[in-house]
């Protein structure tokens, strides 16, 4: 497991008090930790200043909305942070 | 400040949208029907609508933050703190600042004060979104007007 989803699922088992070993790579965020969008706010909150980003949530609700991408790809944690460790990548470029 | 109407805040009087920070100002009424209740011959400001001051205050920095292309609504409130008892008549001051500009969302702070003294506090999240309709925003960029906010120098 990556070091970012070690931080990510740190996150999510603190905003929303879920036990931090029900939380894997291959979790989904929405259907499998039953996360709401304003808990979701709480995490993207989190994630950005942890590390120094701002994910692109309103693109990706975007992108699933026209049918260009499926939830799997930004709400599986390990896709998450997969996106997550390009946007560093892409701050740090 | 007019209860009835929800109108907080009488008068933005510093909007610095590259400092991140607006002050405004707004008086308690002196009589209200609020006050019937909120206590009967003990007229007390309810801590709910001082977290409405600071909502506003805030919200209007973050409207003229995309230059009033976007409405910030009410979310989320951590850490909210109500330290004295606040009067009819008296007058407040409220600092508002930004602590994160998400991606449809921003993460807000306000502090609200009597003659320099803390009177409240809280962390606020909005979400922020287009406008529901554009006499929606008409409405809003009126009532910005009206409590001073030089909304032509903001607006997009």
């Amino acid at each position: 497991m990556s070091a970012t989803f070690d931080k990510v699922a740190d996150i999510i088992a603190e905003t929303c008090d879920i036990p931090r070993e029900n939380i894997k790579p291959e979790s989904h965020a929405i259907n499998d930790l039953e996360i709401d969008s304003l808990d979701f706010l709480d995490i993207a909150f989190a994630i950005d200043k942890t590390f120094g980003i701002k994910l692109p949530l309103e693109q990706w609700t975007q992108e699933v909305n026209d049918g260009k991408a499926t939830t799997d790809q930004y709400f599986v944690l390990k896709n998450l942070s997969d996106e997550i460790d390009k946007l560093i990548a892409a701050k740090g470029a | 400040m007019r209860f009835e109407y929800f109108q907080m805040i009488d008068r933005v009087v510093a909007l610095d949208v590259a400092g991140r920070v607006v002050r405004c100002r707004s008086g308690v009424p002196q009589q209200s029907t609020v006050f019937e209740g909120h206590f009967p011959t003990y007229p007390l400001m309810p801590g709910a609508l001082l977290l409405e001051c600071m909502a506003q205050t805030t919200g209007w920095l973050v409207m003229a933050l995309s230059g009033f292309t976007t409405m910030p609504f009410l979310i989320g409130v951590r850490d909210a703190k109500f330290r004295t008892a606040v009067f009819p008549g008296d007058e407040l001051e409220f600092e508002g600042s930004i602590v994160h500009e998400g991606s449809g969302f921003t993460v807000g702070e306000c502090k609200g004060r009597r003659q320099g003294k803390a009177v409240c506090e809280a962390q606020i999240t909005y979400r922020v979104m287009a406008f529901p309709s554009p006499e929606f925003r008409q409405a809003i960029l009126q009532w910005a007007e009206q409590i001073g906010v030089p909304v032509k120098e903001f607006i997009k």
